[in-house]
C-alpha cells in the first residue's frame, strides 16, 4: 500500500512484496515459458546470442523485425510543416495521420498539425474523389492554411486515386469560395510500399517545388535554394543558414521546419516560419541549388539538375570534413573567401577534436539510421580515429552501400569495419553480440539493443522518444561536429567511470581528472 | 462560476465553434456537440450528441483506425504471441511500444510486446500479392522465435485490397506448425475509427482461441467458484496488476488479463471462469457478451478510478459472490480508506474548485471524471474520440454537472473550447498536449499516464492525485509570462 509521505509510482510500486507476490502467482495461469520452464528461456536466449543464430537471423528474407525506417508520407509531412503556413494533407485514411502525428510529436515534444480526409470502405470502393473535394474545403475554411500539401497513404496508391485530377475537380466543384483557381495545393504521391520515409521526402519536395514554379521561370538572381533534407535537428537548420549568412549570400532554404517544431511558450499558433511561398515559387530562378542530403533528394535533384541546371549538387555538412566542403562550396558559388568567423570556428572545433582524441581512438562503434546521417556521422567517427564496426542502413537506397564502404575504406581497421544494407535491428543485436562494440550511435530504437546486449547507446538520430531535447541542437556545421564531440567523448568517460567505480577494487582508475 | 452560467457559457461555445465550418460539414459536428446535465431524462445520449458516424474530412480528428484498435489495443498486449503488422513498414513501426502495455518476460525471447515484426510490404507485394510472403514470415518467427506460443496477422490497408487471403494462409500453417495463427483483417480503412478494429479482434478471440485447438496446456488450472478474468484492461503503466490485486485480496482467483501482460493460456482459460470483469465496454464488449451467451458467463462493468467508484465496484462485485468474499470486500475498503483519506487530505486542499477537460478513448472519458471529482476538481468537458451510443448513456450517469460533450472533436474544437471555457487542466493525448501546454496551460496525458501510473485502484489513485498535483502546481505555468509584460 502506498505511503502518503512516499507515493510511487510504477517504477517502485510493483517492486514491493505484495506486488511480487501478485505477479509470481499470476505466473500458475501463464503460458509465457518463463512461467512454465525459466530454464528453457536461458538456453534459448543464450542461442540468440551465438553465431549459430546470427546467420540464420541474417539470412531472413521475409520478416523484418525491429526495423530502423518508417514509410513515405511521413517525410511527405515533414516537407510540407517546412513551408510558410501550409497544411500537410493525407490522401487516405486518418489513422495514418494520427500516428504521423503522434510520432513527430514524441520526438519533437511539439505539436505536429496534419489532416487526412478520413477514406473508409466507400471510398476504397468509389475511389477518394468526394472526400477530397470535402477535405480541401473544409481543411481550407477551419485552418485557413496559405497552402495545403496533399500525399496519400498506401490505401489511396492501391485504389490508384489520381490526385491531380481530384484536385482540380475540388476546387472547380468550391468556385473559389474556399479554393480559389490560383490556391497552392501541391501534391505528391508517397506510397508506403515503395522506399521509406526519405522517399516521401523526396517526392513531396519535388512536387512542391516542380508545381510552385511552374510558369515562374524569369531571370536568374544571384541566390542559393538549399534543401536541407529529412533533418530532424532543428539546430542543424540553423547551423547551416548561420553558415550561408557568414557568406552574405541571398538564399532560400527549401523546407525550413525549425521554427514550426521549436514554438516558444506562451501562446500557440498552429503555423510558425517557414520556407515562404513566394521564394518557394521563385526558387527556380536562384543560380544554385545545394541539398544537403542526397539519398533523400534524388528525384529532387535531378529535376534541379537536368531540368532547372543549377549548379550545386550535394553536400553534406555534417563532421568536420562535410562542413568544409560544404563551406568551400559556398565560396565556389559566391566566388567569395571563406569568412573569417567560420575559420575561427573551425579552428575550434579541430582544437576539440585534438583535446579529446585519446577518448575516442579505436573504440568501436556501432551506427544506424538514414543513409544521409549515416554518411555524415560515420565520416566524424573517422576522422576521430573511432572505428565504425558495424554501419546499419535499413533503409540504404542504391548506391549508398558502395559510397559507405569507400569510406570504411579509407581507415586502417577497414578490415574489420562493416556496412549492413538493408537489415534490421534485429539482426543488429545479433552483430552486437557476436562481434561486440563499445558504443552504439542510433535512436531510441537501441534501448532494447542497451538493455540486452549491455552495449552503451549514445542518443543521435531519429526517432528520439526517451530522451528530452537533443533534437535542439545541431549536428550540422562546425558548431554541431562540436555538439557530436561533446555528446560522443561524454558517454565515453561516463562509462568510463561506470566501469571503475568498484570501491577498492577498481576505482583507483576512477579519475578525477580526465 | 455558477451552473446555469456555465452551461449557457457551454452552448454559446458550440455554436461560435460551428460557424467556421462550411455548410456541410458544420451540420454534421452540430450532431456531435452537445451540453449534458445530470439527471436529465430527456437526453437519449448524454449531450444527445451522435456517435460512431464518418469523421469530416479535412479537419484534423484524433481518431486512429481498425490497426490501430486491433494491433495496438486487442491483439498486441498478449504477450507469449507475435503480431505481424502485416502490410507497409509504417503502421507497425508508428505503434510500436507507445501504449505502455506493462508485462513480465524476457523479450525477444518469450515475450515480444514492445517489439515490431512487419512484413514490410514492397510495391512487389502488392502487385502480385503478399501471401507467399506471409506464409515465409510464419515460418522464419518459427526458426527465430521458438517459444512462442502462436501467431497473430495485422493486415494493414492494403491487404483487403489487393485481394490476399491470409485466412488461407493461416489456416496452413497452423495446421503445419501445430499452432494457433489468427488472421485479422483489421485494415485500416474499415469502419470509421479503431473501435471496428475492437470488435474485429474480439471475433478473432472467438473464432481462433475459443472455438479452435490451442496449443498451450490448460489442463493443470482446476476451476475454482471464485475464478473471475479482468477484461478490457491493458495493463497501462501497471494498471490490471494494481487491479488485480485488490480483486485477490477480496478472495477472488484472477485468472486472466484481457489484455494487459496476457498469455494465451489465460484467454483459453477464461471460458471456464464464474464472472467476467469488463473495465473498458467499448473495446471488449463483445467478447464478454459472447462468452455470455456461449458458456453463460455473466459479465459486469467496473470502474477501479478514484475511490468513490473504486468501492462501489468492490462491492458490485462482491454482491455477486458468497458472503465470505462480501466480507473480505469490506476489510479491503476499510484496509485502503486510512490511506485514501490521507491522499484526500493532502490534494484536496491544493486541487479543489480546478476544471478539467478530457478528450481521450475507450473507457476513460467516463471512468476518471469520479477520479477528479474525489479530489474536488470539477470536470466540465468530455468527449471520446471513438465511442458508440451506448458509451455516451452510460456518460449521463457520470457527469456532476452540466458538461461540454465533443464526439471526434477535432483539433480546431479542442482548441477552441478550452480558449473559451478556460479550465485549469488539460487531460488528453500526445497529439494535443503541446497545443494546450504551449498556451502555458497544465496538461496530462491520459492514454498513457504520461509515462506514469499505473492509475487504477487505491494505489494508482495516490498516483493519480499526486501526478495531478504536479501537473497543476508546478511552478513552470508562470514561467510562460515575462517580467517585462504588462499584466493582463
Amino acid at each position: 500500500m502506498q505511503e502518503i509521505e512516499k507515493i510511487v509510482n510504477g517504477k517502485d510500486l510493483f517492486k514491493r512484496p505484495e506486488y511480487q507476490e501478485v505477479l509470481a502467482n499470476k505466473k500458475q495461469f501463464e503460458s509465457s515459458m518463463l512461467a512454465v520452464n525459466p530454464a528453457k528461456v536461458d538456453e534459448i536466449a543464450e542461442w540468440t546470442k551465438s553465431w549459430d543464430y546470427r546467420e540464420k537471423n541474417l539470412a531472413r528474407e521475409a520478416i523484418t523485425v525491429n526495423p530502423a525506417k518508417a514509410c513515405q508520407p511521413l517525410g511527405a509531412v515533414m516537407v510540407a510543416l517546412g513551408f510558410e503556413g501550409t497544411m500537410p494533407y493525407v490522401h487516405g485514411s486518418h489513422g495514418c495521420v494520427a500516428y504521423f502525428r503522434s510520432y513527430f510529436t514524441r520526438h519533437f515534444k511539439e505539436p505536429t498539425p496534419c489532416v487526412s480526409d478520413s477514406m473508409t470502405e466507400d471510398a476504397a470502393v468509389f475511389g477518394g474523389l468526394v472526400n477530397m473535394k470535402e477535405g480541401l474545403k473544409n481543411c481550407a475554411a477551419v485552418y485557413k492554411p496559405k497552402m495545403i500539401a496533399v500525399s496519400t497513404t498506401c490505401m489511396a496508391e492501391v485504389i490508384g486515386d489520381d490526385l491531380m485530377a481530384f484536385i482540380i475537380a475540388a476546387k472547380e466543384e468550391d468556385g473559389g469560395e474556399y479554393l480559389a483557381a490560383d490556391y497552392p495545393i501541391p501534391y505528391a504521391h508517397t506510397p508506403s510500399f515503395v522506399g521509406s520515409h526519405i522517399t516521401g521526402y523526396d517526392n513531396m519536395m519535388h512536387g512542391i517545388m516542380s508545381q510552385l514554379t511552374e510558369g515562374q521561370k524569369g531571370e536568374t538572381k544571384q541566390r542559393i535554394n538549399i534543401i536541407p533534407g529529412f533533418e530532424t535537428y532543428i539546430g542543424s537548420l540553423r547551423s547551416v543558414k548561420t553558415i550561408v549568412e557568414a557568406f552574405g549570400t541571398d538564399y532560400i532554404m527549401l523546407g525550413d521546419h525549425s521554427d514550426q517544431w521549436d514554438m516558444p511558450a506562451g501562446q500557440y499558433e498552429m503555423f510558425q516560419g517557414g520556407t515562404k511561398i513566394e521564394d518557394a515559387k521563385d526558387c527556380i530562378n536562384s543560380s544554385a541549388t545545394i541539398s544537403l542530403q542526397k539519398y533523400a533528394t534524388v528525384k529532387t535533384m535531378k529535376m534541379v539538375d537536368k531540368r532547372w541546371k543549377h549548379p550545386g549538387g550535394f553536400s553534406n555538412p555534417v563532421g568536420l570534413k562535410g562542413t568544409d566542403e560544404f563551406v568551400m562550396k559556398l565560396a565556389e558559388l559566391t566566388g567569395t573567401e571563406v569568412p573569417q568567423k567560420l575559420k575561427v570556428e573551425r579552428g575550434r572545433l579541430v582544437d576539440a577534436m585534438q583535446d579529446s582524441y585519446p577518448y575516442m581512438h579505436g573504440k568501436k562503434f556501432a551506427i544506424w539510421g538514414d543513409p544521409d546521417f549515416l554518411i555524415g556521422a560515420v565520416s566524424f567517427l573517422l576522422e576521430m580515429g573511432a572505428e565504425p564496426t558495424h554501419v546499419l542502413c535499413h533503409n540504404a537506397p542504391n548506391g549508398w552501400e558502395a559510397e559507405m564502404r569507400a569510406m570504411l575504406d579509407t581507415s586502417p581497421a577497414k578490415d574489420s569495419l562493416n556496412v549492413w544494407a538493408g537489415k534490421d535491428l534485429w539482426a543488429m543485436r545479433s552483430l552486437l553480440f557476436t562481434e561486440p562494440v563499445d558504443f552504439m550511435i542510433g535512436n531510441s530504437y537501441g534501448k532494447e539493443l542497451m538493455r540486452d546486449t549491455g552495449t552503451p547507446l549514445i542518443y543521435i538520430g531519429f526517432p528520439i522518444f526517451d530522451r528530452h531535447h537533443l533534437h535542439r541542437y545541431s549536428i550540422s556545421g562546425y558548431d554541431g561536429a562540436l555538439n557530436l564531440l561533446t555528446w560522443i567523448t561524454n558517454k565515453v568517460l561516463d562509462q568510463l567511470d561506470e566501469d571503475t567505480k568498484g570501491i577498492a577494487t577498481t576505482d583507483y582508475f576512477f579519475d578525477l581528472i580526465r | 462560476m455558477g451552473p446555469e452560467s456555465l452551461e449557457a457559457k457551454q452552448k454559446a461555445a458550440i455554436e461560435e465553434i460551428l460557424k467556421a465550418y462550411p455548410e456541410k460539414a458544420a451540420k454534421n459536428r452540430e450532431k456531435h456537440l452537445g451540453v449534458g446535465s445530470p439527471n436529465d431524462e430527456n437526453q437519449k445520449t448524454c449531450g444527445d450528441v451522435r456517435s460512431n458516424k464518418k469523421t469530416v474530412p479535412g479537419v484534423m480528428s484524433q481518431r486512429g483506425c481498425a490497426y490501430a484498435g486491433s494491433k495496438g489495443v486487442v491483439w498486441g498486449p498478449v504477450k507469449d504471441m507475435i503480431h505481424i503488422s502485416h502490410g507497409p513498414i509504417g503502421c507497425g513501426q508508428y505503434s510500436r511500444a507507445g501504449r505502455r502495455n506493462y508485462y513480465i518476460g524476457v523479450t525477444g525471447v518469450d515475450t515480444f510486446v514492445t517489439m515490431n515484426f512487419s512484413s514490410d510490404f514492397q510495391e512487389n507485394n502488392i502487385v502480385f500479392g503478399g501471401d507467399k510472403k506471409l506464409g515465409k514470415c510464419i515460418d522464419e518467427i518459427e526458426e527465430l522465435f521458438p517459444l512462442n506460443n502462436g501467431i497473430t496477422v495485422q493486415s494493414e490497408c492494403p491487404i483487403g485490397l489487393i485481394g490476399d487471403d491470409i485466412g488461407a494462409v493461416a489456416r496452413v500453417k497452423a495446421k503445419e506448425l501445430d499452432k494457433t495463427i489468427v488472421p485479422v483483417n483489421c485494415e485500416g480503412f474499415r469502419g470509421v475509427s479503431q473501435s471496428l478494429g475492437h470488435h474485429i479482434a474480439n471475433d478473432t478471440v472467438r473464432d481462433f482461441i475459443f472455438d479452435a485447438k490451442v496449443n498451450v496446456d490448460t489442463s493443470d488450472v482446476i476451476a475454482t467458484d471464485y475464478d473471475v478474468a479482468i477484461i478490457g484492461d491493458y495493463n497501462i503503466g501497471g494498471d490490471a496488476w494494481s487491479s488485480r490485486i485488490l480483486l485477490e485480496e477480496m478472495g477472488l482467483r484472477v485468472v486472466a488479463q484481457w489484455s494487459g501482460d496476457a498469455t494465451l493460456k489465460e484467454m483459453a482459460l477464461t471460458p471456464k471462469v464464474k464472472l467476467n470483469l469488463l473495465h473498458c465496454y467499448r473495446s471488449m464488449n463483445y467478447i464478454s457478451r459472447h462468452m455470455e451467451k456461449e458458456y453463460g458467463i455473466p459479465w459486469i462493468e467496473y470502474n477501479f478510478f478514484g475511490p468513490s467508484q473504486t468501492i462501489k465496484s468492490l462491492r458490485k462485485i462482491a454482491a455477486f459472490f458468497d458472503e465470505g468474499v462480501q466480507a473480505k470486500c469490506e476489510e479491503v475498503i476499510a484496509k485502503y480508506q486510512p490511506m485514501i483519506d490521507q491522499v484526500i487530505a493532502k490534494y484536496k486542499p491544493r486541487l479543489e474548485g480546478k476544471t478539467v477537460m478530457l478528450f481521450v478513448g475507450g473507457l476513460r472519458p467516463r471512468h476518471v471524471i469520479g477520479a477528479y471529482e474525489d479530489l474536488g476538481m470539477e470536470v466540465i468537458g468530455t468527449g471520446y474520440e471513438f465511442a458508440h451510443d451506448d458509451d455516451y448513456k452510460r456518460t449521463k450517469e457520470e457527469i456532476f454537472r452540466s458538461t461540454v460533450i465533443y464526439d471526434d472533436v477535432n483539433e480546431y474544437e479542442l482548441e477552441a473550447f478550452v480558449k473559451k471555457l478556460q479550465p485549469d487542466l488539460v487531460a488528453s493525448g500526445i497529439k494535443e498536449k503541446y497545443v494546450f501546454q504551449k498556451m502555458g496551460l497544465p496538461y496530462r496525458q491520459m492514454h498513457s499516464w504520461d509515462y506514469s501510473g499505473p492509475y487504477h485502484g487505491y494505489d494508482g489513485f495516490a498516483i493519480f492525485a499526486q501526478d495531478m498535483d504536479l501537473a497543476i502546481n508546478s511552478p513552470v505555468w508562470a514561467h510562460s509570462k515575462a517580467p517585462w509584460e504588462k499584466e493582463g
